[in-house]
C-alpha cells in the first residue's frame, strides 16, 4: 500500500505560527519570502525543524538540515514532502 | 649561584642552540600540508623573528605591533589569500593557519592581528567575487597590503554575532552607517573595516548585511581603551564607527547569515585556534627546555616536571589533531554551500573553538606549573606571564558558553551516523 500525505502550505504556516521569532508575521508571508530575512534566527530554525518533525512524525536527515531547506515556506514544503511522500507501508 | 640562576644559565646555553620557535622553522600544523616553498617558510620566519623581538614591548606598552605588521607587509603576507587573478597568492586556510601558529609562538597579539585580518579577507574572497567593487577592494588589499579590521561586537548586543542594533540607512545610491562598536581590534590602524548592521532601519535584528568601509570614509570616535590582561597589542579599543555617503555597492551582496555560516565562523574558529596553538606550543617548548636543563643538571634521574610535561604534550597533540581535523573538514566542504551551511559542519567547527581554547589555557597553566617561579617571573628565558595572560582571552573571544549553547540548540536536530575517517 502506498500512503500519500499531501503537505499544503497552510500546514507549514500553522507550524510557523508557533515560532516566536516569526510571531505575528505568518499571515503576511508569501510562499517565497526568505524566512531568515523576516527574523528567523538559528534558535528559531531549530525550533521550527523540531515542530515539523513532531507534526509530521518525520526525522530530517542531516543532509537536509541546512539553511536552504528551511529558507521559505515553499522550500519547507518541498523538504517535508521529500521525506513523507511516498511512504511504502 | 642559586638554583634559579643556575637554571637560567643552563637554559641560556641550551638557547645558544636554536631556541624553540625562533630559529628552527616551525613544524607545520598539517603534516601533509602543501607547504612547498621554503620561500614561504622563510617569509613567515622573518616576520616571526621581528614579532618576537618586539613582543614584550608591545605587551608592556599595550601598543600596536607596528614593526611586525610592517614585516607582514614587507613579506606581502597580508594579501596571500586573495586569488591570483586579483594579485594575491590564493593561499588556502591551512597555509594561513601555519602563519597564525608561527606568529602565535612569537607574539600572540601579532598572530591575532594577522588572523583577524585574514578572517575578514576570507569573507571578501568567498562572498565578494561577483561584486565589482569588492573585487577591486581585493586587488587593493593585495597590491597595497591593506589591513582589514572587523566591527561585529556592539553595545547592547555583545558577542552575539548574528544580531545587530545598528542599521544601514540608504538613500538612493549611498548609505549612512553608525555603530557603537565596543571592540574593534587595531581599529585605529585599519585601512578597511568590515562591519555588520541590519539591512535597513526596519529590518529584524538578525536580518544583517556586511559593509566594507575604507579609512577615507569612516570616522572613529574612541569610547574605551583596551587596557587588558592580555592580547594587549591587538589595541581593541571601543569606537563609535560612523560613515556617510558610502556607495551601496560596498554592501556585500550576500546576507550576513550566509557569510557567517559559510566563511566567517569557520575561518575565525580555525585561525584563532591556530594562534592559541602557537601560544600553547611556545609555553610547552619553554617547559621542555626547563625539564631538559634539570635532567642535565641531575643525571640519572627523571625530573619531576617530566611527568607533567608528558601529560601536557599529549594534550598539545590532541589540540593539534582537533585543529587539523577542522582544517581538513573546512577544506573538504569548500565550494559546497550545502556542506558549509550544514548543522554538522557548524557543530564541528564550534567544537574546534571550544576545545582548542580550553586546552590552550590548560596547557599553558601546566607549563607554568612545570617551570615554576622562573616562569612566573618576567624577563627570564622561561617567563610565561605573557603567554598565560594572552591565552586567557581564548575562552572569552566569543564566550565558550555562548558557543556551547548554540551547539546545544543544534544538537536537538542533528542525527548520528557519522563516519570515523570522513568528516
Ligand atoms: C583579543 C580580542 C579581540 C577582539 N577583537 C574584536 C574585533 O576586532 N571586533 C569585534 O567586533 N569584536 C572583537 N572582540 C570581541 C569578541 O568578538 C566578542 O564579542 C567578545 O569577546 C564578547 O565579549 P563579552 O564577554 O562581553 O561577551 P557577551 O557575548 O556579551 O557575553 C557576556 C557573558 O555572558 C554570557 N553569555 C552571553 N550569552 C550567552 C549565551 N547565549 N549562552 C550562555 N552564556 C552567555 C557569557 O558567560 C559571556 O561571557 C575581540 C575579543 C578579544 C578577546
Amino acid at each position: 500500500m502506498v500512503l500519500r500525505m499531501m503537505i499544503s502550505s497552510q500546514d507549514i504556516r500553522e507550524t510557523l505560527g508557533g515560532i516566536e521569532s516569526l510571531s505575528g508575521q505568518v499571515d503576511r508571508l508569501s510562499d517565497d519570502d526568505d524566512l531568515f530575512d523576516k527574523g528567523l534566527c538559528s534558535f528559531g530554525s531549530v525550533q521550527l525543524m523540531l515542530a515539523l518533525e513532531e507534526r509530521f512524525n518525520i526525522e530530517f536527515p542531516d543532509h537536509l538540515l541546512n539553511r536552504t531547506s528551511f529558507a521559505t515556506i515553499r522550500a519547507i514544503r518541498s523538504t517535508v514532502t521529500t521525506i513523507v511522500e511516498p511512504v511504502d507501508a | 649561584m642559586n638554583a634559579l640562576a643556575q637554571m637560567s644559565a643552563l637554559a641560556e646555553r641550551i638557547a645558544a642552540d636554536p631556541a624553540p620557535g625562533e630559529t628552527i622553522p616551525p613544524e607545520p600544523i598539517l603534516a601533509e600540508s602543501r607547504l612547498p616553498a621554503p620561500t614561504f617558510a622563510e617569509r613567515m620566519r622573518r616576520v616571526a623573528q621581528v614579532a618576537a623581538l618586539h613582543a614584550d614591548a608591545v605587551d608592556r606598552d599595550g601598543r600596536f605591533p607596528a614593526e611586525a605588521v610592517a614585516a607582514l607587509r614587507a613579506e606581502r603576507l597580508l594579501g596571500i589569500q586573495i586569488p591570483e587573478a586579483l594579485g594575491g597568492e590564493g593561499a588556502d586556510m591551512s597555509r594561513m593557519a601555519e602563519v597564525c601558529f608561527s606568529l602565535g609562538q612569537a607574539c600572540a597579539a601579532t598572530g591575532m592581528v594577522f588572523a583577524m585580518h585574514q578572517i575578514k579577507v576570507a569573507s571578501l574572497v568567498t562572498h565578494g567575487a561577483e561584486s565589482p567593487w569588492h573585487r577591486a577592494l581585493m586587488q587593493r588589499v593585495a597590491e597595497r597590503q591593506l589591513l582589514v579590521a572587523s566591527a561585529t561586537t556592539e553595545g547592547g548586543i555583545g558577542g552575539d554575532l548574528r544580531n545587530s542594533l545598528c542599521a544601514v540607512e540608504a538613500e538612493g545610491d549611498v548609505f549612512a552607517f553608525r555603530k557603537d562598536a565596543t571592540v574593534i581590534s587595531y581599529g585605529a590602524h585599519a585601512d578597511v573595516i568590515l562591519a555588520t548592521g541590519r539591512r535597513h532601519p526596519e529590518a529584524a535584528s538578525s536580518d544583517q548585511v556586511l559593509v566594507a568601509l575604507t579609512s577615507d570614509q569612516f570616522t572613529l570616535e574612541r569610547t574605551s581603551r583596551w587596557d587588558t590582561l592580555g592580547m594587549r597589542g591587538t589595541c581593541s579599543d571601543g569606537f563609535v564607527l560612523a560613515a556617510r555617503d558610502v556607495p551601496v555597492a560596498q554592501i556585500l551582496p550576500k546576507p550576513f547569515a550566509e557569510i557567517a555560516a559559510q566563511s566567517m565562523l569557520a575561518a575565525s574558529h580555525l585561525l584563532w585556534s591556530s594562534v592559541w596553538f602557537g601560544i600553547a606550543s611556545h609555553a610547552l617548548d619553554r617547559a621542555r627546555t626547563f625539564v631538559q636543563a634539570e635532567a642535565r643538571r641531575r643525571p640519572g634521574t627523571v625530573p619531576p616536571g617530566a611527568l607533567r610535561l608528558a601529560e601536557a604534550t599529549s594534550s598539545l597533540q590532541a589540540m593539534k589533531g582537533t585543529i587539523q581535523g577542522g582544517l581538513r573538514h573546512y577544506e573538504e566542504a569548500q565550494g559546497s554551500p550545502a556542506a558549509l551551511g550544514s548543522i554538522g559542519f557548524a557543530i564541528a567547527l564550534n567544537n574546534v573553538k571550544t576545545t582548542a581554547s580550553t586546552m590552550a589555557v590548560s596547557i599553558v597553566q601546566v607549563a607554568l606549573g612545570i617551570v615554576g617561579i622562573a616562569g612566573y617571573k618576567n624577563g627570564t628565558p622561561f617567563s610565561l606571564g605573557r603567554a598565560l595572560r594572552d591565552v586567557l582571552s581564548a575562552p572569552l573571544m566569543i564566550s565558550n558558553d555562548r558557543i556551547h549553547s548554540n551547539t546545544a540548540n543544534l544538537l536537538l536536530v542533528q542525527k548520528g551516523g557519522g563516519t570515523f575517517l570522513g568528516a
